[in-house]
C-alpha cells in the first residue's frame, strides 16, 4: 500500500498501559500536501496517538515512518522531519519570543540564523517578537508556537487542537494558513480537533477515532456524500412514517418532517406510494449531513469506558 | 552539546535564580560578619585583653567548667573533651586558631554552612531544572527536537554543576570581600592544624601537621563542592521524578533538616550512618570534630555520599529516557 508520496506511515500502532490496550492497532498513511484531520471524542486516543507520532510516548508495538525514517530506530533523523504543537504551545514565559526561537534553533544543528526572521514574518509576529512571552495573548502564543514548529522547515506538521482558544478571526486565519502551508509549501499537515466544523472546512481527509480504533478514514466529500439524506415534509406524519418504514429506515424525525437515507432509484417510488395512500407530500429535499451528524452516528454517542 | 548547555544556562540566568542566590549570600555574610565582630568585641571586653592566648586559655577553662557540671549527655561530654584537647594542642603549639581576617571568616562560614545553608541554595537551582519543564509543558517542545533524551538531561546536569560551582565561587568571593572590609584581607598564610582523628574518646594527634590557611581553605571548599554536587544530584533526581517543584523542595528540605537534627542524636543508632544527610559535615573531619556516629571517617562519608549521588544519577537517566511524556 505504501506509495512514493507517503510522508507519514503508521503501521499497526498499539499502546498498552498496564493491561488496558488504549490504542488498538492503527494503520494509516498521509500524502505530501494533504491536510489530514483526526477526529474523536475525548478519550478516544487522539492525543496518545499524536504523542506517539512525535516521540513523546513509546508505542507498545507497531511502526511509525516519517519521510521513510523509522521513529524508533532513527529518532533524530525522523524527528527532524516534523514540526509540532502538542496541546497548547507552551513556551518559556520569561524569555522573549525571539529568545524562545533562538533556544530551539540552537538544538538543531542545520538551521541557518536568518530562518528565525523568516518564520516570524510568516506568522506575522514582527512587532512583538522582542517582548517577553508572558505578555503575549493566547493568539500570539499560538502563532509563536507555529513559528517554532516551522523553524526546521519540516515536511510534516503535526498540530494538536490548533484553533484552541482562538477568536473567530484567529480561527479563520489559522485555517487559511494551514491550507496555504499544504497547498503552496507542500507540507503534510495532521490536525486533531474536536471542532468538527473546523475539520470539515480545513481537511482533505479525515480519520474518525473511537475507543482507540480508527472506525472510518476517508475524504471529507466522500464521507458526507455517502450519508446524504432525504427530508420529507408530509401530512399526516404517523401514517407516512408507517408506510415509509415498510420501505426504508427512518433515521430521524424533526418538526413535521421525516428523514431517510437517500436512494436515487427509489425516492420517486416511495413518493408515489405516499401520494397513492392519500398523504399530502408538501416537500422532498436532499441534504448533506454535517460532519457532526456523521460523527455522532458513527461513534454512536460514544462514552468513555 | 555546548549549545544545549548554553540553552540551560540562559534559562537559569533569565529566571534570575543565580542573582537571588548571590543576594541571599551577600546579606547573610554581612549579617554574620557583624555578629562575629560583636562577639570578638564582647570577648575582649570580658577579658580586658586582646591577647589571643589569654582568650584561648579562658575558653579552655570554660570548657573544663562545663565538663564538670552534672547532667551532661554522653555525646556532649565526649564532644567537649575532644574540643578541650584540641584547644590545648593549639595553645601548646602557639597557634591562634581564630586569628582575625577575611580568610578565617571564609573558613568558618564554609564550615558552618556546609550541611544546611549551601545545600539549600543548591536546591533552589536544582529543584526546578526538570520539574518546571514538565509542569510548564515545555518538556514537549524540548523532547520533540532531533536530540536524544539523554543528551538533553546531560545538558541540564552540566548546567546544574556549573551553577553549583558559581554559587560556591560567589560564596567565597562575597564572604572574602564583605568580611575583609571589617576584619582585614590578610591571613592566607596563617598556619592551621589538620589531621586530627578521633578514636573513641581520644583525640589522636599522631598525624597532626600544620598547613597554611589557603591550602586548608582549598581543601574545605573542595569538600563543600563535593557535598553540593551530591545534594544537587539528589535534588535533580527528585526533579526528574516529580512535576511539582514545591514537592521537590519539600522533600529535600525535610531530608536536610532531619539530617541536622539526627546528627545530634544518632550516636546509638549505628546504621543511620548510611543516610546521606548525617554525612554532610565533611569539613568537620578536617578540623577534627567528633563525628555524629562512632567509626565514621572522611573516606566513609565521602563513599556514602558518592553512592547516593551515583544512584540518583542513574535513576534520573533511566527514568527520563524511558518515560512516556503526557
Amino acid at each position: 500500500m505504501t506509495n512514493g508520496n507517503a510522508t507519514l506511515v503508521v503501521k499497526d500502532l498499539r499502546k498498552k498501559i498496564g493491561k488496558k490496550e488504549i490504542i488498538k492497532g492503527l494503520s494509516f498513511e498521509l500524502k505530501k500536501g494533504e491536510v489530514f484531520g483526526f477526529l474523536g471524542p475525548n478519550g478516544a486516543g487522539k492525543t496518545t496517538t499524536i504523542r506517539m507520532l512525535v516521540g513523546l510516548v513509546k508505542p507498545t508495538s507497531g511502526q511509525i515512518l516519517l519521510c521513510g525514517y523509522d521513529l524508533h530506530r532513527e529518532f533524530s533523523k525522523a524527528v527532524r522531519q516534523i514540526g509540532c504543537i502538542v496541546e497548547n504551545p507552551e513556551l518559556y514565559p520569561y524569555l522573549t519570543g525571539w529568545e524562545n526561537l533562538e533556544h530551539f534553533v540552537r538544538m538543531v544543528p542545520d538551521i541557518p540564523k536568518n530562518r528565525i526572521k523568516e518564520v516570524v514574518e510568516l506568522v506575522g509576529l514582527q512587532n512583538r517578537i522582542h517582548d517577553r512571552v508572558s505578555t503575549y495573548s493566547l493568539g500570539m502564543r499560538q502563532r509563536l508556537g507555529i513559528a517554532q514548529a516551522l523553524l526546521g522547515k519540516p515536511k510534516i506538521l503535526i498540530l494538536d487542537e490548533p484553533t484552541n482558544g482562538l477568536d473567530p478571526v484567529g480561527i479563520r486565519e489559522m485555517r487559511e494558513f494551514i491550507r496555504f502551508l499544504a497547498e503552496k509549501e507542500g507540507l503534510t499537515v495532521l490536525v486533531s480537533s474536536h471542532l468538527l466544523s473546523e475539520i470539515q472546512l480545513m481537511c482533505d481527509r479525515v480519520a474518525i477515532m473511537a475507543k482507540g480504533e480508527i472506525i472510518r478514514i476517508d475524504t471529507v466529500e466522500y464521507l458526507l456524500a455517502e450519508q446524504e439524506r432525504v427530508i420529507w415534509k408530509v401530512e399526516p406524519l404517523e401514517k407516512a412514517k408507517a408506510l415509509l418504514e415498510e420501505e426504508t429506515v427512518i433515521i430521524g424525525e424533526e418538526d413535521g418532517t421525516l428523514i431517510t437515507h437517500y436512494d436515487a432509484e427509489k425516492v420517486s417510488l416511495w413518493n408515489e406510494k405516499l401520494v397513492k395512500a392519500g398523504i399530502k407530500v408538501s416537500e422532498i429535499h436532499t441534504k448533506l449531513p454535517t460532519l457532526e451528524d456523521l460523527f455522532i452516528e458513527l461513534t454512536e454517542g460514544e462514552t468513555i469506558d | 552539546m555546548i549549545n544545549l548547555v548554553y540553552n540551560e544556562m540562559i534559562k537559569i540566568v533569565r529566571k534570575k535564580r543565580l542573582l537571588i542566590i548571590a543576594a541571599i549570600i551577600a546579606v547573610l555574610v554581612a549579617l554574620f560578619t557583624y555578629a562575629q565582630l560583636k562577639r570578638v568585641q564582647s570577648i575582649q571586653e570580658q577579658l580586658g585583653t586582646t591577647d589571643w592566648r589569654a582568650q584561648l586559655q579562658q575558653q579552655i577553662i570554660d570548657t573544663q567548667n562545663r565538663l564538670n557540671s552534672s547532667g551532661l549527655s554522653e555525646e556532649w561530654r565526649k564532644f567537649l573533651q575532644i574540643r578541650l584537647q584540641q584547644q590545648q594542642y593549639y595553645l601548646d603549639h602557639d597557634i591562634n586558631p581564630s586569628a582575625p581576617g577575611a580568610p578565617t571568616f571564609m573558613r568558618m562560614f564554609a564550615e558552618n554552612s556546609i550541611d544546611l545553608f549551601i545545600p539549600l541554595m543548591v536546591m533552589v537551582i536544582a529543584a526546578d531544572l526538570v520539574s518546571s519543564e514538565a509542569s510548564g509543558g515545555t518538556i514537549k517542545l524540548l523532547l520533540t527536537r532531533p536530540v536524544k533524551r539523554w543528551k538533553i538531561l546531560l545538558s541540564k546536569y552540566i548546567a546544574m554543576i556549573l551553577s553549583v560551582s558559581f554559587i560556591l565561587l560567589s560564596l567565597g568571593a562575597l564572604s572574602y570581600l564583605i568580611s575583609g572590609v571589617v576584619f582585614g584581607f590578610s591571613g592566607w598564610t596563617l598556619p592551621l592544624l589538620t589531621g586530627f582523628s578521633v578514636h573513641g574518646e581520644e583525640l589522636d594527634t599522631a598525624n597532626v601537621h600544620l598547613i597554611s590557611q589557603w591550602k586548608y581553605l582549598l581543601m574545605e571548599f573542595g569538600l563543600v563542592w563535593f557535598v553540593s554536587l551530591v545534594v544537587g544530584t539528589l535534588t535533580f533526581m527528585l526533579s526528574v521524578l516529580m512535576r511539582s517543584t514545591a514537592a521537590v523542595m519539600g522533600i529535600m528540605l525535610a531530608a536536610l533538616i532531619s539530617g541536622a537534627i539526627l546528627s545530634t542524636m544518632v550516636s546509638s543508632w549505628e546504621s543511620a550512618k548510611y543516610l546521606f544527610m548525617v554525612n554532610l559535615r565533611l569539613t568537620d573531619y578536617v578540623s577534627g570534630m567528633a563525628p555524629p556516629i562512632n567509626g565514621m571517617t572522611l573516606g566513609f562519608s565521602m563513599t556514602v555520599l558518592a553512592v547516593w549521588g551515583l544512584a540518583a544519577l542513574i535513576i534520573s537517566f533511566i527514568v527520563f529516557t524511558k518515560r512516556d511524556v503526557y
